[in-house]
């Protein structure tokens, strides 16, 4: 499998190191109560078909990347630096 | 039978090898497989279950019969098929799975007993008594059926494992794939040309075709030579293509030194390539079928394509006077190409009543081949038509039940391939895998001129998608021959039909797993073994299913494939992990005291990957104990030198870096001075510890952060994360600088005072108090102290760049030394620190909260941070959570052991009544007993009173009272000096 650095460009995914879906990044505000915080931390939909996930760019130059990628096909559907990510 | 003028074997250059221990002599360009037909030996091997005689089918790695062992001792590699071993001047094999000798082999009793040993056999006679399965059926089945043996010793030789890129990868090297990378090359696109063979040019090399004018092989030269000028351009031959992975990436295994004795200094024996492509073109081919019918497997019985292969590429007639059968027009060529050669062709069976006559030879039209017999080897066979039955004196048979395209790389990524009527085959899915196209006999298309004109056209739609041009390209002229054919699977009749010779299956044994149910094509590869070992099927699962179909009364389509999984033939593990063996699948990890401390003599613990010296052995100790019990008084009481270099060691740097700061750890930092360290707890966003250490703060905008030696790479991720991911609005950015500096504790009532000796500028309590640290001079080198102790003595940690971190450690260890002290290690840390009750992995390990370790009042009230929301959770504070506490001996027994549970003392220690357990224990020489710290529940409100500590596992009860996990100097006086 080969995913793409939005610095690096198309790597071996032996560079890159995996977290798990992109939710982490919708840290909830500390009082959006309970609900709100276990779908964060625990929830996680298991989708086939497309599906953003963090990949840190380890070997590399140390991004933290969203890759949209098609479980079903392993389609690589695009790749966004975490930090540039409008959440 | 070497036959005169044929072959492109090189005649000038002899060869001798050994197979069975006999010498024999073959020529350069010959197989062991030719090589062996040369020398009139046809006998090969012995089945897989029930040891049947076998010699050589096919001509290429699809080999199931002719699977030798090469080689001897550490170098000894089994089951190498003899048709691609190319022999060398000291090659030698034996042949496998025979006992005493391949000619007569006592195992040989399980084919008379095949009528009871037919598929499900295993499943169905060995239920009972259950036991015995594991300990005397299996270890007897083991020995009685198998392949060749590893020779249980370590590798000899080194595989490699390699990448390459390129635009266009070109797989298989006959006339469609040559055609391919010659039009691809001629563009200008970086090229990538493999095949498995030794030498390139596919079945060019097998048959007497001619092309543009000239002999098949001839045309191939002239367009390899004209490949291998070109830059862009790389070939690799001996290079099988195993695997098509997702992005256009390739796993290629190239047999680098399987052809030679010859070992190159540092070069592999196998590389194991990543080849990332742009594009592919899959032209591998197609693989002839045999046809079933009774004792199809005598040898002498072979493939009409390899025989034509031994013919025209290695000069070899398999017999002197062949029979031949088939369905499609190949067989005639056969039958030419053998009577070109001055062989005797006694007849032609083609199952097809309106098959072409020969005045040449005879044709036996509609008829089909019903059996054979002869002791080791073919003597004759049973023809049978309408008007009866006639038996044919033949040495040699060669048949075809037509050809298989070599669709398997196509469906790696999941597709299946698609039934083509017109040819009985399958073709694979166009599209099955992003990037690839199919061009040539693995398409379906089997003359020689369809294989040229779609290896243009793949070429040339490649070039399209890489945006180059490809210039104008005609196809050579070549054969056109229509390809006609109507099924012939399995000559109905008595006796075993062999279909997969290498498992040993029968059209029988797949009709009886219809006939039990076992219906879908899977379950009956695995109720009758069909298609599985070195060959995979690839002469048998095709015609398997047909008869499944058949047995079913569906369709071949409907009843579908296999799965056709990677790698394409069989594969070392060695060259799957090549360079992960070893220190290569560990690396080590080295302090800069490590030659100080081994040459000491002190025995290595290994932390992740470093290796950290355990206890430092002095002259007359004979037990760890004895070092660990003086190590510890030896920083009570003077003075200890130990690297605490692997501990994680993060730069952070930026205006925002102690707003960062505040928002990863519990605690603050931002209101931290300059020049002074605090310790720190990190929690994971679900509210658990992750990890502690000291920070100290160096200057306004730059603090050094310190982890454990465990977390070091997993903070370095998590800040990257929460900077990047959550907090882009802070300017802050993090380097690790591990390995950038050599850090020595010194720990000690006289830790100042050896200090003092090596600083260029004296340090006294007033300008280096308790948690002070800045910049210090060290023997003219620029460094770093820390006033910090992990072991609750008056301690510092001293910090040098590493490329003088030897030289400092040999200056600490020796001054130390003079002082009365000396080096201490990993297991004097850890009772000095047990005895201050500091916690390390082995209390924070996942499960517990800052709440439970006792430090809940670190959790900052006055700002947001990670993990903070989730560590108010009412269930994480609730009476009855197991927290820290210290817990020593009592009763009798006065042994402590970690992972040893905790119970109320007249409770009966079963699971329901639980109460806790131990994470850390030790033996204390201060305190002079032995000292644990675990988790018990409401431990913190329960000082004073009794618990039993029991260790189930190694039967072990011991009174504790719970106490204060602070042992030793709960006052913390002896820290500040």
């Amino acid at each position: 499998m080969r995913i793409t650095c939005p610095h690096c460009g198309e790597r071996d995914r032996r560079e890159f190191y995996y977290r798990g879906a992109a939710v982490d990044l919708d840290r909830p505000a500390p009082d959006a109560g309970e609900a709100a915080w276990d779908d964060f931390v625990y929830l996680r939909d298991n989708p086939a078909g497309p599906t953003r996930e963090l990949w840190l760019h380890e070997g590399g130059c140390g991004a933290w990347v969203v890759v949209t990628r098609d479980t079903s096909s392993h389609e690589m559907l695009g790749s966004q630096l975490a930090s540039e990510v409008s959440t | 039978m070497r036959v005169a003028g044929k072959g492109l074997i090189d005649r000038t250059e002899t060869v001798p090898f050994v197979f069975d221990g006999v010498g024999y002599e073959g020529f350069r360009g010959d197989t062991l497989a030719s090589a062996l037909l040369a020398n009139g030996i046809r006998l090969m091997g012995r089945s897989f279950k029930y040891h049947r005689p076998r010699g050589v089918l096919t001509a290429g790695s699809e080999e199931p019969n002719a699977l030798v062992t090469v080689g001897t001792g550490a170098r000894q590699d089994p089951n190498v098929r003899a048709t691609m071993q190319e022999i060398y001047p000291g090659l030698d094999a034996r042949s496998q799975n025979r006992w005493p000798s391949l000619s007569f082999d006592l195992m040989g009793v399980n084919d008379l007993a095949a009528p009871f040993l037919g598929a499900g056999f295993y499943y169905k006679t060995f239920m009972w008594p259950k036991s015995f399965w594991e300990k005397v059926y299996e270890p007897v089945i083991r020995r009685a059926a198998g392949l060749g043996a590893l020779s249980g010793e370590d590798n000899a030789d080194k595989c490699e494992s390699a990448y390459a890129f390129c635009d266009l990868l070109v797989i298989g090297a006959g006339p469609a794939g040559l055609m391919a990378a010659l039009v691809a090359a001629r563009a200008g696109a970086d090229v990538i040309l493999a095949d498995e063979n030794a030498r390139m040019g596919g079945r060019l090399l097998a048959e007497t075709y001619e092309v543009d004018g000239k002999p098949g092989h001839a045309w191939v030269d002239e367009v390899l030579t004209e490949l291998r000028s070109m830059e862009n351009v790389r070939l690799m031959a001996r290079t099988t293509v195993a695997g098509a992975y997702d992005q256009g990436t390739y796993a290629a295994l190239e047999r680098v030194l399987h052809h030679t004795d010859h070992r190159p200094h540092g070069a592999p024996l196998e590389t194991y390539w990543r080849i990332v492509a742009k594009r592919s073109v899959l032209a591998a081919g197609a693989l002839e079928r045999p046809v079933a019918f009774r004792d199809n497997d005598r040898p002498g019985i072979m493939i009409a394509g390899a025989v034509r292969a031994y013919l025209n590429r290695w000069g070899v007639s398999p017999g002197r006077n062949v029979t031949i059968f088939g369905n499609t027009n190949d067989i005639h060529r056969t039958a030419r190409d053998l009577l070109d050669a001055g062989v005797h062709v006694a007849a032609v069976i083609d199952s097809r009543h309106d098959a072409p006559l020969s005045d040449d030879y005879e044709v036996i039209r509609g008829a089909q081949v019903s059996g054979s017999a002869g002791r080791k080897g073919l003597e004759s066979i049973t023809v049978r038509r309408a008007s009866g039955e006639q038996s044919i004196q033949t040495d040699c048979l060669a048949m075809t039940g037509g050809w298989n395209p070599s669709v398997h790389l196509t469906c790696h990524m999941n597709a299946r391939p698609a039934w083509q009527r017109d040819i009985e085959a399958f073709v694979p899915t166009p599209g099955a895998v992003p990037g690839m196209a199919a061009a040539g006999a693995c398409n379906g298309a089997f003359s020689t001129a369809a294989c040229l004109r779609e290896g243009i056209a793949a070429a040339e739609a490649c070039l399209t998608d890489l945006d180059l041009k490809a210039l104008k390209t005609t196809a050579p002229l070549a054969e056109d021959a229509p390809y006609q054919i109507s099924p012939l699977w399995a000559v109905p009749g008595k006796g075993r039909a062999w279909l997969d010779f290498q498992n040993d299956v029968t059209v029988k044994d797949v009709k009886q797993a219809a006939t039990e149910n076992f219906r879908s094509v899977e379950h009956m590869k695995r109720y009758t073994t069909q298609g599985m070992a070195t060959d995979q099927g690839k002469n048998s699962n095709v015609a398997a299913l047909a008869i499944l179909a058949d047995a079913t009364g569906r369709g071949i389509p409907e009843t579908g494939t296999t799965t056709f999984r990677p790698p394409y033939s069989p594969m070392a593990i060695a060259a799957l992990g090549a360079g992960a063996e070893g220190a290569g699948f560990k690396p080590e990890r080295f302090t800069t005291s490590h030659k100080a401390t081994a040459a000491r003599k002190a025995p290595v613990i290994e932390a992740g990957l470093w290796y950290r010296p355990s206890y430092i052995p002095r002259e007359g100790e004979t037990t760890w104990r004895q070092s660990c019990d003086r190590e510890v008084n030896m920083v009570r009481q003077v003075v200890g030198v130990v690297d605490v270099s692997t501990l994680g060691k993060i730069d952070i740097q930026g205006a925002d870096a102690g707003a960062f700061l505040d928002f990863v750890y519990t605690n603050m930092f931002s209101t931290l001075k300059v020049g002074r360290a605090r310790y720190g707890l990190m929690l994971r966003e679900d509210g658990f510890v992750m990890d502690d250490g000291t920070t100290a703060r160096l200057d306004e905008t730059h603090y050094l952060m310190t982890t454990t030696t465990a977390g070091a790479g997993d903070v370095m991720k998590h800040l990257e994360f929460v900077h990047q991911g959550l907090r882009q609005d802070l300017d802050v950015s993090f380097t690790s600088v591990t390995e950038q500096w050599a850090q020595f504790a010194v720990a000690g009532p006289k830790s100042r005072e050896l200090l003092n000796g090596v600083l260029d500028t004296p340090i006294d309590d007033e300008s280096w108090p308790f948690m002070a640290c800045g910049s210090v001079s060290v023997l003219g080198v620029q460094g770093r102290l820390f006033r910090i102790s992990f072991s609750g003595e008056h301690a510092y940690e001293i910090a040098v760049p590493a490329r003088y971190g030897a030289s400092l450690f040999d200056i600490l260890a020796e001054r130390a030394e003079a002082l009365g002290g000396g080096l201490y290690g990993m297991e004097a840390l850890n009772v000095l620190r047990i005895e201050k009750g500091f916690i390390t992995h082995a209390e924070i390990h996942g499960r517990t909260t800052a709440y439970d370790i006792g430090m809940g009042r670190m959790v900052s009230q006055k700002k947001d941070c990670i993990g903070k929301t989730m560590s108010q959770r009412p269930g994480l504070e609730e009476p009855g959570r197991e927290r820290l506490v210290g817990l020593k001996p009592i009763g009798e027994s006065r042994e402590l052991l970690a992972g040893a549970h905790l119970y109320k003392e007249e409770a009966e220690p079963v699971r329901v009544n639980n109460q806790g357990y131990l994470t850390s224990v030790c033996y204390s020489p201060t305190l002079g007993t032995m000292l644990g710290l675990g988790f018990l529940a409401d431990g913190p409100e329960r000082y004073g009173e009794v618990v039993k500590m029991v260790d189930h596992l190694r039967g072990v009860t011991t009174l504790c009272e719970v106490v204060n996990p602070v042992f030793f100097d709960p006052e913390g006086g002896r820290v500040r000096g």
